[in-house]
């Protein structure tokens, strides 16, 4: 069954100047139950913009997001949130709230107007920071947690949420090595547990090619390639699209193209220069 | 989840006890010497059943004192200490900024602005009666809060100093108007002082009968959102991940907020910093969790101006020092402390 389905989606930013500017053009692409599905693409490529336009938060300006059939905007905002979580590169500011009260706020798309449910979801609490190691940091406060505990928390409270589709954005930019590998394989166990379908807008070329099924590449706001890992980390199509080409390998271990980078070996800036002009708003 | 139940049970009741403490305590303090003993027997015996066993051995006199004159003033104190604290709560909560509050954001003096023209200009029972002047001011009130946030809104992002100091531009603007249409109109300088730095005097119960309803709805909306407010604390595309209308709830949260300061500022002037103080404190004590933040708010925010207010009046006794001049001496120290402190967790 076909979760979300792209069709011709444009999206247009006004540049401020009285124009508009072009950010998505004419992308479309179909993601069905239990896949993992990764976005990848150059700073300014549309990523996170059509990663937003998938969650709802934005609407495109031609074409269509599906969501199971409908729009985001004909779902009443807590019945999508019942089925559809996003978990974001910036996580969690640093609060006074403690650990179990944050995850606890995955649970408010289940609340009627007096904060409570229909069951108890405490113990569906208690194990999901047993899972992700937050038991013993329950009762601390967010203020008084490092960066990498803070997204487990995020992670924690995406969970208690359940989810049937994940988006990520760039879930492990601000991660160290340790917290990525350990941040994707915690998503990757509950997906194969639960049938999760995961949408990931990845920076990291070698974590795309390892997690994801499938990946489409965005470039310029168009998608100009869809395939498996082994389809897309290809030399000549990362030169195209990232401007420098690097050295593709098999891993080792599991075989998934990764990518060598060589120093000196660089062809953007000269004809590009929209790209970093849009990188502003991206990330805004 | 329960747990929070029973805090805030717990948080109430010690609330609600030193809430009525403060009032009978404030309401035995004056020029007119009534013990405090006396104090409880009048109030006791307004009670019905209870009120049947208490033997009347006070003069008349004392009574009329205590029902007519203080009592009111002291409920007055405690509506609108609650309203401005809850106020402050729901601006802080939504705008993501500690040190938003009816006075700091200029809705206080803009509520001002219409509740004075139509005092001033003697047009109080124009159009809708009684309801035409906390009307008006709520209309100035938003209007207000709509030109501090553009003026603040700069490439659609809103900083929080930049916020604050829109406001307080704003408000000495307003309160510049004020004036001015104090001096235009027949009355007495003695008016401005009023509209400017607040005051409970002369206003008996209806008022308080007049301010209720507002305070009563005002709050019960808020806290239907205070959940909302939590989720806001992650950030506005978190919460909306989760659920929320993010701006259908500021929309209405900033409203209500708004229709209770303007309630509170048609029937006071302009008391200021009341919401910057209380809600802090009770954040120091019960932590972030808006559903206790907001009910505690309204409880300490009474008991806060109960005490401003006894000062205001005993303090240079017989003549009186507006209440604002008291609530800003307590107020403006503490908002250069919150100012300091965000200055360091912002730097690092």
């Amino acid at each position: 069954m076909a979760i979300v389905v792209a069709e011709h989606v444009d999206k247009r930013f006004p540049d401020g100047a009285g124009r508009s500017r072009k950010v998505l053009d004419d992308v479309g692409f179909t993601v069905r139950k239990g896949e993992t599905v990764g976005i990848i693409g150059p700073n300014g490529s549309g990523k996170s913009t059509l990663l937003r336009l998938i969650s709802g938060v934005e609407t495109a300006s031609g074409g269509r997001v599906l969501l199971k059939g409908k729009e985001a905007a004909a779902y009443p905002r807590k019945q999508l949130a019942r089925w559809l979580a996003v978990l974001q590169q910036d996580a969690l500011p640093p609060i006074g709230f403690t650990v179990r009260e944050v995850i606890g706020m995955g649970r408010y798309p289940y609340q009627n107007w007096l904060g409570d449910e229909r069951e108890d979801p405490s113990a569906l609490i208690e194990s999901v920071m047993e899972r992700l190691g937050l038991t013993a940091l329950a009762d601390r406060t967010l203020e008084r947690l490092s960066g990498g505990e803070r997204q487990r928390v995020a992670l924690g409270k995406v969970m208690v949420q359940e989810p049937e589709l994940l988006l990520l954005d760039e879930p492990t930019t601000f991660l160290d090595i340790g917290y990525q590998v350990q941040m994707m394989d915690y998503i990757r166990d509950w997906q194969r547990e639960s049938g999760l379908t995961v949408v990931a807008v990845l920076h990291d070329l070698n974590l795309a090619a390892q997690y994801c099924d499938r990946i489409i590449v965005l470039h310029e706001g168009r998608k100009v390639r869809e395939g498996t890992p082994a389809d897309v980390i290809e030399s000549d199509l990362i030169a195209s699209v990232y401007g420098t080409r690097p050295i593709v390998l098999p891993h080792p271990v599991s075989l998934a193209p990764q990518i060598l980078l060589t120093p000196g070996d660089h062809s953007r800036n000269a004809h590009q220069p929209a790209i970093f002009s849009a990188n502003s708003h991206e990330r805004g | 989840m329960n747990g929070m139940r029973r805090r805030l049970f717990l948080w109430s009741g010690a609330g609600l006890a030193l809430l009525v403490a403060s009032v009978v305590a404030s309401v035995s303090l004056g020029s007119a010497n009534i013990s405090i003993g006396q104090v409880w027997k009048i109030l006791l015996h307004q009670l019905p059943v209870v009120g049947d066993g208490v033997r009347v051995d006070w003069p008349g006199p004392s009574e009329q004192i205590i029902l007519k004159v203080r009592l009111p003033r002291v409920v007055l104190a405690v509506l609108i200490g609650a309203a401005l604290s809850v106020a402050g709560a729901g601006f802080q909560g939504v705008l993501r900024n500690p040190l938003a509050d009816p006075y700091t954001l200029g809705v206080a003096s803009g509520a001002s602005v219409g509740a004075a023209f139509l005092i001033l200009f003697g047009l109080q029972y124009a159009l809708i009666g009684s309801w035409s002047v906390p009307l008006a001011a709520f209309c100035t009130g938003i209007a207000t809060l709509w030109i501090v946030y553009r003026l603040a809104q700069m490439q659609g992002k809103l900083k929080m100093e930049t916020l604050i100091l829109s406001g307080v531009v704003m408000q000495a603007f307003l309160g510049a108007a004020v004036s001015f249409m104090v001096s235009l109109s027949t009355n007495v300088v003695n008016d401005i002082l009023f509209w400017i730095m607040g005051s409970l005097t002369m206003r008996g119960w209806t008022y308080s009968l007049l301010l209720f309803p507002y305070l009563a709805a005002g709050m019960a909306v808020l806290y239907g959102y205070a959940r909302a407010l939590n989720l806001f604390a992650l950030g506005e595309r978190q919460a909306a991940h989760l659920g929320v209308h993010v701006e259908r709830t500021k929309l209405i949260v900033l409203a209500a907020s708004t229709l209770l300061t303007a309630a509170a500022v048609s029937v006071t002037g302009v008391i200021g910093f009341v919401g910057l103080i209380v809600p802090h404190m009770v954040r120091l004590l019960v932590g972030p969790d808006y559903r206790m933040i907001l009910p505690l708010s309204a409880v300490a925010g009474a008991i806060y101006l109960i005490w401003a207010d006894t000062l205001a009046r005993m303090l240079l006794s017989p003549t009186e020092i507006p209440l604002g001049v008291v609530t800003a001496f307590l107020g403006a120290p503490f908002f250069a402390y919150l100012l300091q402190k965000q200055k360091r967790t912002f730097r690092g």
